[in-house]
């Protein structure tokens, strides 16, 4: 047993290092990863230990980091690529989309591409445009991606480091406004024997509703689910944890007792995650619903400025305002 | 190719193989098949090539097998064997001398033009015809043959091979003359991508061992050259910092050696090169193009005065490396290649339908699994019924 209190922001760290240790192929790559560890220093002290070969401060070109590692996983390189911000994978978003997603399918199952791009994702640390989206939707509609996020100092330890043993691409999002956020991390174990990467997790047992959540919204479930305990509500709340695929059993199995479901997310509403989960647990579940699977989502509106983004954020009072809809339904 | 190309690093001021006020051309075969016996780049690198007669014969040969083949597939498409083919002809010495120029160990990155370097690399021509019938995506293990497959978003695979590259120095593998080097082909039309340009900075700042193969075929589908650069594409290399040259591309000893010279440079250490080989598409852009909405045929026939395989042969009759009896048995070769490519390509049957749920993930996925159960049983409800 090696239990750590640690940040998620240092938890990441801690699991790039462990990734790097366990094998030499595996490369970090992105903007100011080097010297300064990353604007959020997740990769802080890794080239200083690992060296300019294996953790690369890159030109300032998304396109060219995603491409460049493509071809670095070509040659038998693992490379984990940072974006810098959400906001700015754009430029990036072809090669992701046409290449990286496709390469394995197209060559007939020839060519694995096991390349982690680590977006730190989503709003709430006051910041100008484009650095507080969540674009999670464009990669899980992309087959060939799979898409995970963590939530917890834990998750993120462990899940980066299955993230990068996988051979598949992976989009991994960091809730960038949770990476100060401290919780104690088993950094004993390995990786063949911890809870699997696929997999949602109920994050807190309930008998009432159940609230889905993902990455920063998490933490939201949970304060929503303490505050509605005082209403004499008991809320599950399951952290959904891999985006792509998705891993709805325990949600149907959930909703099958609870009878109601709220799905929690930043992205904007429309054809968001929460849509697909609404169809498909209105598919999987529709003799148990008693209300219709609800949405707590971001509005369908560019990321507004700093000073209106508690308005724009899905908060504890709209989940529990969606948890009363509900049930008056 | 057992000698190969020499280059030899002097100074001097003198170009050759161009005409006054033409941009400088390397060229080692004049269109009405004068052999040039040396010729420079702006830089002073001087170029010769020293080949046998077979290895000039096979180089003959290599171009005239590629355009018939390439003809092969251009007739199946009309005849709706094929969904669409994109055209090599015109380009047949550009891609046989940078083909030939790659030693075993060298890497290709190909767009869907490459056929002719396909060709050269050994490997079987039927391998792409897949992708352009429909019964795959093209695909095979790049590593078996040092070829990647073919890339179709113009210019994607410049950043894959400059990656490929960096592996390479990060392998140790550069710096000595059995180091291993990367070349990739893209067209003009690339050169307005935004990744071709981030490869051109990559690779100039991570010194990569890479050789970027542009072959000017002055349009990109309707549009010429001029939409896509005002200078000559050559010269774009010296903003980024590496070698630009420029090669006559209908010429298949200068490209053979200005591409062995500048893989051997990129092996040794020395960094990226640009070649732009100016060369000309006679034929449509693809199958599904309409070259005379935007070309005037006398255009065309001063190209075909610059024939690539023409030049050869008649250098190869004037020095009498070659008599009718080879011309004619070249021919018969590459007939008898084409009906080989014919028969079985009209022999490649098409998929099962639940393939297509196969190799999107090489971890898998649940949810697909289940899609390819519910699909399959949807096709298996049809059984029987007469439909």
């Amino acid at each position: 047993m090696a239990i750590e209190n640690l940040t998620l922001g240092k938890a990441l760290n801690l699991g790039l290092r462990k990734a790097m240790e366990r094998d030499s192929k595996v490369l970090i790559m992105g903007e100011d990863v080097g010297k300064l560890g990353g604007v959020f220093r997740i990769t802080d002290g890794l080239q200083k230990d690992f060296g300019e070969e294996r953790v690369i401060d890159t030109p300032l070109a998304e396109s060219g980091i995603v491409g460049t590692a493509v071809g670095l996983a070509l040659r038998g390189y693992r490379p984990v690529c940072e974006i810098q911000f959400d906001g700015f994978v754009y430029p990036a978003y072809d090669q992701i989309v046409a290449q990286v997603a496709k390469m394995h399918y197209r060559s007939g199952g020839r060519v694995r591409l096991p390349i982690v791009i680590r977006i730190p994702y989503g709003g709430g640390i006051g910041a100008v445009e484009h650095h507080s989206e969540s674009p999670e939707g464009y990669f899980v509609h992309t087959a060939g991606l799979k898409v995970v996020t963590c939530a917890t100092p834990s998750d993120a330890y462990w899940m980066i480091q299955q993230a990068i043993a996988s051979d598949d691409p992976i989009i991994f999002l960091e809730p960038k406004r949770r990476y100060w956020e401290k919780g104690d991390v088993e950094t004993s174990g390995d990786l063949s024997s911890v809870y699997p990467l696929h997999a949602s997790r109920v994050a807190r047992p309930g008998t009432d509703a159940t609230v889905l959540a993902y990455g920063p919204m998490v933490r939201v479930a949970l304060d929503a689910a303490t505050a509605a305990e005082e209403d004499g509500r008991s809320l599950e709340v399951i952290d959904l944890r891999t985006l792509s695929p998705m891993d709805l059993g325990p949600v149907y199995e959930s909703v099958r007792r609870t009878g109601r479901c709220v799905v929690v997310h930043e992205a904007p509403l429309t054809l968001g995650v929460g849509a697909e989960i609404a169809a498909r647990v209105t598919e999987e579940c529709f003799y148990s619903l008693e209300a219709p699977v609800l949405r707590v989502a971001g509005f369908d509106t560019p990321y507004p400025a700093a000073r209106l983004e508690e308005d724009y954020l899905p908060d504890l009072d709209r989940v529990l305002d969606a948890v009363d809809r509900s049930f008056g339904w | 190719m057992a000698k190969g190309a020499t280059a030899s690093r002097t100074r001097s001021t003198r170009a050759t193989g161009a005409g006054p006020g033409e941009p400088e051309m390397v060229q080692l075969l004049t269109p009405d098949g004068k052999r040039i016996e040396t010729a420079q780049d702006p830089y002073g690198t001087e170029y010769t090539v020293d080949f046998t007669d077979e290895e000039y014969r096979g180089l003959y040969r290599d171009m005239v097998v590629i355009r018939k083949l390439d003809a092969e597939a251009e007739a199946l498409q009309r005849q709706g064997e094929l969904g669409i083919w994109a055209s090599l002809r015109g380009q047949e010495a550009a891609q046989v001398g940078s083909g030939r120029a790659l030693r075993p160990q060298d890497m290709a990155f190909p767009t869907y033009r490459e056929h002719g370097v396909l060709y050269c690399r050994g490997i079987d021509p039927i391998m792409p015809l897949g992708l352009f019938r429909g019964v795959d995506q093209g695909g095979w293990d790049p590593r078996e043959f040092n070829f990647h497959m073919y890339t179709i978003v113009i210019g994607a695979q410049t950043l894959h091979a400059t990656g490929y590259a960096m592996g390479i120095a990060k392998d140790g593998k550069v710096g000595s003359d059995d180091g291993e080097a990367v070349i990739v082909y893209f067209g003009d039309g690339a050169t307005s991508q935004g990744d071709v340009n981030e490869s051109f900075v990559w690779s100039s700042v991570f010194q990569a061992p890479i050789v970027f193969f542009c072959q000017n075929n002055q349009y990109a589908i309707s549009e010429p050259i001029e939409r896509q650069t005002r200078i000559p594409l050559y010269q774009r290399a010296a903003g980024f910092g590496f070698r630009g040259i420029r090669v006559d591309g209908n010429d298949v000893l200068a490209c053979y050696a200005v591409t062995r010279a500048a893989l051997d440079n990129a092996r040794r250490g020395q960094g990226p090169t640009l070649i732009e080989a100016y060369t000309y598409r006679m034929g449509a852009h693809t199958t599904s193009d309409d070259p005379t909405r935007y070309r005037l045929p006398t255009e065309l026939e001063e190209w075909q005065a610059r024939d690539p395989i023409s030049r050869m042969r008649t250098f190869l009759a004037d020095r009498k490396l070659a008599d009718d009896d080879f011309f004619a048995g070249v021919d018969e070769e590459a007939k008898a290649a084409a009906q080989n490519l014919r028969e079985r390509v009209l022999a490649m049957p098409d998929p099962d339908p639940l393939t297509l749920f196969d190799h999107v993930y090489p971890g898998g996925s649940p949810e697909l699994d289940a899609q390819r159960e519910q699909f399959a049983a949807y096709l298996a409800s049809f059984e029987g019924s007469g439909h």
